[in-house]
């Protein structure tokens, strides 16, 4: 990097160098004006979450002027007509969605980018990829409806009778939700939904772990698990991390197909069953609407803010790790 | 001891076997399921016709609305986000930029690519009420344009950092300045690349529903003004499946597969018009 | 087609390389290899870059067909059991047959850990465990015969990659040891060193060739010509001349071999 700068720069002075033995003074003029453009435009864009938290922030305060901030944070009740505005519930909704969500894709993930990164041959690997990429592509609406039509009548046939059957001692799957919306179902689509950015980058992150590594463990008598399970895994181990915390993210800030099938109930679930209500439904249900009762939007603009700040920290955690290991 | 070992590599293998197919069976799955319940309800008035007088309790009419709604907002915020991210793309890859802002800007870039749309949508909407304005096919390509900008500088920088050093030094070396040589060498060079990131981020732009949802607000009409609230795709599915008449719910679902049909169009033509194209997420 | 010549005859073969051709998708880059590599001492592959020596030394413990579009033909005795024959264990025959790469890699483990890691792998430690601290004891061993004992002792709980290059090639080559295997490839292992470190590896690896047999890579002739008993001259992909060191650095046959040893080529 430093040489390649450096040679642009020796460049940059031959060329001005040569352009002025030209007298072509304006082009060079036109030249440095555009650079400065282009900077000024690159910072722009870059403070641009800065502003964004600014604005939260601001159009937040009243709320946070007037409402201890712990009592925001834990107190279940959501009455906005008498000024009582606790995220509690929602925070929840969105934490039991989101977990459900990371159990069923996390190991899912792995496994298919373990198998995809060690197991495959470079042919199958360039069929599968693009497949995974186009899961990506998939609007949110799109998997709402798969919800819906899907996973939803899939969870109220199929797996809550058999939860009831063989789980039903355990809290954890006992509902009296019979509808089949709720948490379940969120976490299903968004695990669906997860899928394609935790394979991906821990994909690529095992795959930059060096061929010599491998090639040491295999060399004295270790087979291919067990060199994947104690060495490649091991090395790969914060990029994969990274992998998870950036699906998390994005499963915690996924809006319209969860939306769509988890019940939206102002409550706090109790059972995979359960009726849920996360922060981003919360927003997009209510938002722009019943701007008349006081400290309405300050209130949805502070849980945009939760929202923003928690995915950010983990979008920033895991970009950092992942920046260290392409740079090593 | 070896027989243990075999047993749990195989044991291993199967589940990654079956975790792969898996998550390719729930892409077929999602395309299966929005294929068979959207293809009975489409027919050609869906898409030649705005809706008309009682088409949410199932009578005549379609969705060229939101059909036309979202071609605009996902092309006005393309154009824009072009305009921003080719500079931005080309300033990184060519300018001499010290290693800590080049870091910061695209780490900043990434974030941004993190944040929600949700809350693009509410931060579009408040910034919108204190600018005085409706939801709007304006504001909808503004929120838009900024969702679209992080995949569309880093597909562009991808293009960009494939031209090989030789052609710049010889541009360089006939006395083209910087700016010329990015903007005229390199673009004509980089095309398919930049088209790639370009229908990508088209992509990304079409199928978005939370940031519009108060940004363009909805309309039974067909887009005419920029001040005028507009209607989009991923919302008309939004909408109509929460109609409770199944006749408007299949709609949804012919909606949904028009959407699908475009946005996965767009992803394989992008993908054909450049094979060397690799989604480099580490940077 | 160059056939190998007699050993001297006190000492069977311990591998016998018969008809190996290796492909690179198209590329041909071995061909019909005959070679006999003798019980102990040290073995050197010779030749210019390109050549085919590193192909040749991975096609030995089969790490070679562990990458894309490469295909192996022909046979390989280990101890009159053909390794590229179907029954054969990949696992156990790496075990046998070690690797001293290029380039050291410390496995991400601490310096213990590295050294323990073939005899974890393979169920070692369990025996060793039973008798007392007896992992400690090999793991100390195979430091000390590696030459690196001294250095580490203090800090073995320490990461592998806090070592300079020079101790992570001895931590390598005291991991490939740890299980103790009868044949020993080195693929130019002083290549990325410092002459000093360099000169270290050269020592040790002289001292293991009593009971280890030693194949070292090297395109270095005065390294080989210092450390070898026995050499394989190869040029562009084919054998073109082996046979006990002093007599081919002395009287080369092939007037290639004699082109290379005076420099005049590769
Ligand atoms: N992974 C590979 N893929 C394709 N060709 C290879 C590969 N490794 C080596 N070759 C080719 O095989 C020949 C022998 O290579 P190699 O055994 O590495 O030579 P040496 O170690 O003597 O320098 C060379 O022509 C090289 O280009
Ligand atoms: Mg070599």
């Amino acid at each position: 990097m430093n040489e390649k700068s450096k040679f642009l720069k020796n460049r940059e002075k031959l060329s001005r160098h040569h352009t002025k033995s030209f007298s072509k003074l304006s082009r060079d003029r036109k030249d440095l004006a555009a650079h400065k453009a282009m900077r000024a435009l690159a910072i722009c864009v870059s403070i641009l979450v800065p502003v964004f938290i600014l604005v939260l922030f601001l159009r937040a305060r009243p709320i946070l002027a007037t409402h201890n901030i712990s009592t925001l944070l834990f107190s279940t009740t959501w009455r906005p007509n008498q000024g009582s505005f606790g995220f509690f519930p929602f925070i929840m909704g969105t934490l039991w969605v989101t977990m459900v969500a990371m159990i069923i894709s996390v190991p899912l993930s792995l496994l298919t980018a373990i198998y995809l990164a060690e197991y495959t041959r470079p042919k199958v690997r360039a069929f599968i990829m693009p497949l995974i990429d186009l899961l990506a592509g998939i609007p949110s609406v799109v998997y709402g409806i798969w919800g819906v039509l899907t996973v939803v009548p899939f969870i109220q046939k199929v797996v809550m009778p058999s939860a009831d059957r063989w789980l039903g001692f355990s809290p954890l799957f006992q509902t009296s939700n019979p509808t089949g919306y709720g948490v379940l179902a969120g976490g299903i689509v968004l695990a669906v939904m997860v899928f394609p950015i935790i394979i991906a980058v821990s994909e690529e992150v095992i795959r930059t772990v060096p061929l010599g590594l491998r090639e040491a463990s295999w060399s004295v008598g270790a087979s291919r698990w067990q060199t994947i399970r104690r060495i490649v895994l091991r090395r790969a181990f914060p990029g994969v991390i990274a992998a998870v915390m950036l699906g998390f993210s994005r499963a915690f800030g996924e809006t319209m197909a969860v939306l769509m099938v988890v019940g939206n109930v102002v409550q706090i679930p109790h059972s995979i069953f359960d009726a849920a209500y996360p922060l981003t439904a919360l927003i997009a249900n209510n938002y722009g609407e019943m701007m008349s009762i006081p400290l309405y939007d300050a209130a949805l603009l502070g849980a945009a803010l939760i929202l923003l700040l928690v995915v950010l920290t983990f979008n920033i955690g895991s970009r950092l790790v992942l920046a260290r290991i392409s740079y090593s | 001891m070896l027989i243990k070992q075999k047993l749990e590599e195989s044991f291993f293998k199967i589940l990654m076997v079956i975790s792969t197919i898996f998550v390719l069976g729930s892409l077929l799955l999602i395309l299966g399921t929005v294929l068979w319940r959207g293809l009975p309800a489409l027919d050609l008035a869906m898409l030649t016709q705005a809706p008309q007088g009682g088409y949410y309790l199932g009578k005549e009419g379609g969705i060229l609305n939101a059909i036309l709604g979202s071609l605009c907002l996902a092309g006005g915020a393309t154009i824009v986000a072009v305009i921003l991210s080719l500079p931005i793309a080309l300033y990184l890859q060519l300018y001499p930029v010290p290693h800590f802002t080049k870091n910061w800007i695209r780490l900043s870039l990434d974030i941004l690519w993190g944040t929600p749309s949700i809350v693009y949508g509410a931060i579009g909407f408040t910034l919108m009420i204190y600018l005085g304005m409706r939801a709007s096919l304006l504001g909808g390509i503004i929120v838009l344009s900024l969702l679209e900008l992080p995949i569309m500088v880093r597909g562009m920088e991808e293009a960009v950092s494939m031209v090989p050093k030789a052609l710049l030094e010889s541009s360089y070396s006939l006395g083209a300045t910087r700016f010329e040589t990015a903007f005229k060498v390199v673009v004509r060079q980089t095309l398919p690349g930049l088209i790639t990131a370009i229908l990508l981020a088209f992509g990304r732009g079409i199928g978005d529903a939370a940031s519009v949802l108060f940004t363009a607000g909805y309309t039974d009409n067909l887009p005419t003004s920029l001040l005028r609230p507009v209607a989009s795709l991923p919302l008309a599915v939004f909408f109509q499946l929460g109609t409770p008449f199944p006749a408007v719910q299949d709609r949804a679902y012919a909606a949904a597969l028009v959407l699908i049909v475009l946005v996965l169009g767009l992803s394989i033509t992008s993908r054909l018009l450049s094979t060397r194209f690799t989604k480099n997420i580490i940077r | 087609m160059s056939q190998a010549l007699p050993l001297n005859t006190h000492s069977s073969p311990h591998l016998r390389i018969q008809d190996l051709n290796v492909w690179y998708e198209t590329n041909h880059a071995l061909r019909g290899i005959y070679a006999e590599i003798p019980t102990f001492g040290i073995t050197a592959i010779i030749g210019p870059s390109g050549c085919g020596k590193t192909t040749l030394l991975r096609s030995l413990n089969r790490l070679l067909e562990e990458g894309e579009g490469i295909r192996v033909k022909g046979q390989v005795w280990l101890n009159e059991v053909d390794i590229y024959d179907r029954v054969m264990d990949l696992n156990e025959l790496r075990t046998r047959v070690g690797l001293l790469a290029p380039k050291p890699y410390p496995l991400p483990l601490s310096i213990y850990e590295n050294v323990a890691y073939g005899r974890r792998i393979h169920g070692l430690d369990v025996l060793d465990k039973g008798n007392g601290r007896n992992l400690d004891r090999k793991v100390e061993h195979y430091l000390r015969t590696a030459g690196l004992w001294e250095e580490v002792k203090d800090r073995l709980k320490a990461p592998a990659s806090a070592l300079s290059t020079g101790q992570q090639q001895r931590l390598c080559l005291a991991r490939a040891l740890a299980v103790e295997p009868e044949i020993l490839l080195c693929d130019e292992p002083t290549s990325a060193l410092d002459p000093i470190s360099a000169q270290g590896i050269e020592e040790q690896l002289i001292t293991l060739k009593e009971n280890t047999t030693i194949v070292i890579v090297t395109h270095l002739l005065r390294q080989a010509s210092r450390m070898a008993d026995y050499v394989i001259f190869l040029w562009m992909g084919e054998l073109v001349e082996c046979g006990p060191a002093k007599e081919l650095f002395k009287n080369p046959k092939d007037s290639r071999t004699q082109a290379y040893l005076m420099g005049k080529i590769g």
